[in-house]
């Protein structure tokens, strides 16, 4: 008895071990693969310049339009998205009551959401789009992947506020604050952390996404000077890169994904700065 | 013992979901007096303290049938910001707001209306005097305050409640999270405030309210069986079941 429990012991905790690897190992090789693909491709013309006349063919330019566009559309699309998750999820944690049903159904509303393909949103934007008279631009890519972006955000926000103990909201309230004035002051500055994180984890869902920006952003080798153009995006300048036969563009391909993982990476660092410092108050 | 009553319970019934927690209370509270609410755990002593500043309503299944008059006027009118104005909450665990010790301090005057720099900054001296914690802070004043010892932090709260002027402190076991020398600080404190505050404490230690108590009020399973001042309900309790949680029979 006491020699299996052991064995069990030990393959168990090989097992947690292999998992453990698997994961940083597919992390490394990802980065590796990319890293190494796009070595030869790598110049600083990559990413200051827009794509010239042959670019795909494997003549001069660089990915600046798909860099910027990206940017772009993943901000304006966040900004968008934390205007309404906000309001959701503060209305879903201080003033819905916790057993009301409208809530309940809010929150699986959200989660079906969260699990509709990308595609289907941008096939979505593309009705909307056509409802509204809109061409392919900027705006529409950033209405569409703020939808993506909602049941995200919310979610990852409701779960964090969700945690707030009600002892902390009846001290605001207990002072004579409103509902409003707890819910900011109090509520929103307990989980900021947790907001930061929900925001910058839809922001890298955004940025990445290509299927949703399709139809919607369209592309262009040109930067966006408004809101009604067409804007480039890296997910689909990678698949674009990719889908050519030249072995100089695919290598291409490989250093778009390796300036998108890198900004991915900047912002993750970014936010572990500031939620450093902004858990100073935090009560735990 | 004659006296000015502050806060009028009458004929209040509390219900959660179908469980009736309070059972037709009615009672006077003295102004200006420390009123001591004992009784069994789960007898309904901390749903009638909040009853009194309205913390109950956010939980769904909760009926409230009665009045409470404080100063005369009914506190379930439609001002409920008014209402917990008046009265500063002590919980049991002491809750303080996630910024930094003055901020905690000012977070009340603020929203109340307060602006003016120099007027905040004294009032916060003022009232951290007053809890007895000013010389141990005035030097790390925008410290955060979690990071205050737990009596220290129940000081802050006191003095937090405070700051936003109530006429009442209600205490919902205040000391029960405390080390004895922080329960006896915080005591001291309402044993001094009961000259300006009228002060509510709940308690299930029976030495405590021994010691602060002016009036008593006994609940045994949402009934308020016995209430009167601290010496006649001590020396004298009339129901037998006082008599029983007193002698440590039931508890």
């Amino acid at each position: 008895m006491k020699k299996r429990r052991k064995i069990e012991e030990k393959i168990f905790k090989a097992l947690m071990i292999a998992s453990t690897v698997v994961v940083i190992g597919s992390l490394l090789l990802i980065i590796g693969t990319i890293v190494f693909k796009s070595i030869p491709a790598l110049s600083l013309s990559m990413i200051t310049q827009t794509p010239k006349g042959g670019y795909y063919l494997g003549k001069e330019g660089g990915i600046l339009n798909a860099i910027i566009g990206s940017l772009y559309l993943a901000s304006g699309a966040t900004l968008l998205s934390v205007l309404l998750s906000l309001p959701i999820v503060l209305y879903l944690n201080l003033y819905s009551r916790k057993t009301s049903a409208f809530a309940s159904f809010t929150r699986f509303s959200l989660d079906v959401l969260w699990g509709i393909p990308s595609i289907v949103y941008g096939a979505f934007g593309f009705i909307i789009m056509i409802f509204l008279g809109l061409r392919a631009s900027l705006l529409a890519g950033i209405i569409t992947v703020s939808l993506l972006e909602l049941p995200i955000m919310s979610r990852a926000m409701d779960e964090v506020m969700r945690l707030v103990p009600d002892a902390l909201k009846d001290a605001s309230s207990s002072l004579g604050a409103t509902r409003l004035e707890t819910a900011l002051k109090i509520v929103v500055r307990q989980t900021l952390p947790g907001i930061l994180t929900a925001v910058l984890i839809a922001f890298g869902r955004g940025i990445g996404d290509a299927a949703s920006v399709i139809f919607t952003a369209g592309f262009t080798d040109r930067i966006p000077a408004s809101l009604f153009q067409p804007a480039a995006t890296l997910p689909l300048a990678i698949f674009y890169q990719l889908g050519t036969p030249f072995p100089e563009v695919q290598q291409r391909a490989y250093a778009s994904a390796a300036v998108l993982t890198l900004i991915i990476l900047l912002i993750s660092l970014a936010s572990r700065f500031l939620i450093k410092r902004y858990t100073r108050h935090m009560i735990k | 013992m004659k006296f000015q009553p502050h806060i009028s319970i009458q004929n209040l019934n509390v219900y959660y979901d179908d469980h009736l927690a309070l059972k037709n209370i009615t009672l006077d509270i003295p102004d200006k007096k420390i009123t001591v609410i004992i009784g069994p755990s789960g007898c309904g002593k901390t749903t009638l303290l909040k009853s009194l500043n309205r913390l109950l309503e956010p939980v769904e299944e909760v009926k409230i049938q009665g009045k409470i008059l404080v100063d005369g006027e009914d506190i379930y009118g439609p001002k409920v910001e008014v209402t917990r104005k008046k009265m500063g909450l002590l919980s049991q665990k002491p809750q303080v707001l996630p910024m930094s010790i003055y901020d905690n301090i000012a977070y009340g005057p603020r929203i109340h209306g307060i602006r003016n720099k120099k007027r905040l900054k004294k009032i916060v001296e003022h009232y951290l005097s007053v809890a007895g914690l000013w010389e141990e802070v005035k030097d790390r004043l925008h410290d955060p305050a979690s990071r205050l010892s737990v009596g220290q932090q129940q000081r802050l709260c006191l003095a937090r409640g405070l700051a936003v002027e109530p006429e009442i402190i209600l205490g919902d076991e205040p000391t029960s999270a405390l080390d004895p020398q922080s329960s006896q600080n915080v005591e001291r404190r309402l044993m001094e405030l009961k000259s300006e505050y009228t002060v509510i404490l709940v308690t299930h230690i029976l030495r405590q309210a021994r010691r602060v108590a002016d009036y008593i009020a006994f609940l045994y399973l949402g009934e308020l069986v016995e209430h009167g001042p601290a010496e006649e309900i001590f020396q004298n309790p009339r129901d037998s079941r006082t008599r029983a949680y007193l002698t440590g029979e039931i508890s």
